[in-house]
């Protein structure tokens, strides 16, 4: 490991406390997804994906793939950590003019691998990147696909994992942000998934189920898929949406609206979601006494 | 005639030969695989139909069967693109731009990828298989689209050097093609090049624009006018997008009458290019052929002309009335 679990943690809460300032000086964009997501990105930028954030299209890279594109504050402020651009720009987000704009558009900002937004394209564009650079490079690229599970409502998803099993595209981990919610609701109540695992082993890939917050258990499926030679890997990451902040936490309403927007029953009052939601975010929930700001 | 075109010398001939337009995509399509290894096939269950078999025998890991599943194919194509490919995606134009619209929209257009997209089947002439298949709307919504090229060649020939020419531009391209046998209307010595039009032949009374199989029919009803002293040009505008409007314009200031007629909903074709061209930069009154806001059906080929009012009666009929001043 290139760094501890505890380095991880303190840049993943950072990324945290970015997507928070950004969406608040957006005044729009989602929050509940990127808080949920930001391990998973962390672990990927800054352990696992083979990159150069100073060339941001070094042949050799891996490609990562942000499918379900409304969670890019988790995206930008992980690029922007990793250096891909200063973190003084993500405060432009969804500003006129801006590179980081509301979904993510690649000719816009290097380092975007694609264009995203409009849900189920990305396991299919990623299924293309892998079977492409398959063809070619003896070099073990890989391809990353990070996708939502409330995404796998659509059908462009399955004719992609359906092409991906078949063609035993190995060098494909797509990563599913298990966190239950969509816009109108829970996913098992709007259109329910579960089984879910058992859908992906079905199309034949290969399946690893892990708690999308604890870096060990990120890291090692992350590094055993690229140890599985027949098949692509689903990783199924449980996460907690709007994770880091104890009032976002589990709450579908979060999905897509950001700090100070909206007055929810039980939070604290639009005026000061986004200094409590930082407060929370600082002291780990409380955790750390010693504040005296 | 315009002998510089150099049209197939037997046109009007008992010789002329009929060779469907996706024919000559095929041949076009190996011969872009040869020019370049990184030119790939895509097809969703449809590989002989589409023409695509010469190139899958020839280059058999260059292509890709994916199934029924068109959203897939083409969002595909966009990630073979991203990794330096050049993919052609290949289905029935209903199924192709039709289902997958907003994949090449977001990761073609946008996203600025080389994925060429054939739309075979196209027009009414698809003939048996009645409206379900026969799309009519295809070069409308690819119009449209920011950053597309859109070609309809007019016959197998030119259908071969769009096929290539298409293969050495980079950025989202779309070409539609007939399904049945077509008159050959041009020679390989016939030009043909992105963004132009063709002078098919010279015409002073009329000028009739025309794409796809039915510039036949206007070169037929061209010679007939001629008997009834009415003289009138014929324009193949193979390129629809981007249109050659310096040729159009000429001709349509030249003569003040333009007819334009295509296998297609003559709202937003290439009857729609020609109207906006004409009603910001010319007093030349259009009349648009086309399919008249209605689907297609089964019938034959020639059957399906008449009833839509495509076939070369149809063209003298209009010509003749505009010509006398009495059209609507």
């Amino acid at each position: 490991m290139i760094h501890t679990t505890q380095e991880l943690e303190l840049i993943a809460n950072q990324i945290r406390q970015d997507i928070i300032h950004m969406l608040v000086e957006a005044g729009s964009g989602h929050t509940a997804g990127p808080l949920g997501m930001a391990d998973i990105f962390t672990a990927l930028y800054f352990e696992v994906l083979r990159h150069q954030p100073q060339k941001p299209n070094w042949p050799e890279r891996d490609r990562m793939l942000l499918s379900n594109g409304h969670i890019n504050p988790v995206l930008y402020a992980t690029m922007a950590n990793a250096g891909y651009f200063p973190r003084s720009e993500l405060k432009t987000l969804r500003k006129f003019g801006t590179r980081l704009q509301g979904h993510p558009e690649r000719t816009r900002l290097p380092g975007l691998e694609t264009t995203s937004g409009p849900l189920g394209s990305g396991i299919s564009q990623a299924s293309g990147m892998a079977y492409g650079l398959r063809m070619d490079s003896k070099k073990q690229q890989r391809v990353w696909c990070l996708t939502s599970d409330g995404e796998h409502q659509e059908g462009n998803t399955w004719e992609a994992i359906m092409f991906a099993g078949k063609n035993r595209l190995s060098n494909l981990t797509v990563v599913v942000d298990r966190n239950n919610i969509q816009i109108d609701g829970m996913t098992e109540d709007i259109m329910p998934l579960e089984p879910f695992a058992m859908k992906y082993q079905a199309f034949n890939w290969h399946v690893i189920e892990i708690n999308g917050h604890n870096f060990q258990e990120i890291i090692s499926a992350m590094e055993q898929s690229k140890a599985i030679f027949e098949k692509p890997t689903c990783i199924i990451a449980h996460t907690i949406p709007g994770r880091g902040v104890d009032f976002m936490e589990f709450d579908f309403r979060w999905h897509g609206v950001p700090p100070g927007a909206k007055d929810f029953s039980g939070d604290p009052p639009r005026a000061v979601q986004a200094k409590a939601a930082l407060e929370r975010l600082r002291t780990l929930n409380g955790k750390i006494r010693s504040e005296h700001e | 005639m315009n002998s510089s075109a150099k049209l197939n010398p037997s046109l009007f001939t008992a010789k002329l030969e009929l060779v469907p337009i996706r024919k000559g995509f095929g041949e076009g399509l190996v011969d872009a695989g040869k020019n370049d290894d990184s030119v790939m096939a895509l097809t969703a269950d449809l590989l002989e139909s589409t023409q695509v078999e010469p190139f899958a025998k020839a280059f058999p890991d260059r292509f890709i069967e994916v199934g029924v599943a068109e959203q897939n194919m083409v969002t595909l194509a966009s990630g073979l693109a991203a990794v330096g490919k050049k993919p052609f995606t290949t289905s029935y134009a209903s199924f192709s731009p039709g289902r997958n619209w907003e994949q090449i929209r977001t990761t073609i257009c946008l996203n600025d990828r080389n994925v060429k997209i054939i739309g075979h089947h196209s027009g009414v002439s698809v003939g048996p298989d009645g409206a379900t298949h026969q799309m009519l709307e295809d070069i409308a919504l690819m119009r449209v689209m920011p950053n597309m090229t859109v070609i309809v060649p007019c016959d197998s020939i030119e259908a071969r050097k769009a096929t290539v020419a298409l293969a050495k531009t980079t950025g989202p391209g779309y070409m539609r093609l007939a399904r049945e046998k077509t008159a050959v209307i041009t020679t390989e010595a016939t030009p043909f090049e992105i963004g132009q039009a063709q002078l098919f032949r010279d015409g002073k009374d009329i000028s009739i624009i025309a794409c796809g199989p039915l510039v036949y029919e206007a070169l037929l009803a061209a010679k007939e006018l001629e008997k009834l002293n009415i003289s009138a040009e014929v324009i193949n505008s193979p390129s629809i997008k981007p249109l050659d409007s310096e040729l159009i314009l000429s001709s349509a200031n030249k003569t003040n009458k333009v007819i334009t007629i295509e296998e297609a909903q003559a709202v937003g074709g290439l009857g729609g290019a020609v109207a906006e061209l004409l009603a910001e930069y010319s007093t030349a009154k259009l009349s648009r052929l086309g399919i008249q806001d209605r689907f297609g059906q089964s019938g034959t080929i020639q059957e399906l002309w008449k009833e839509y009012g495509l076939d070369s009666k149809a063209i003298i009929k209009l010509a003749k009335s505009i010509h006398m001043g009495k059209s609507k």
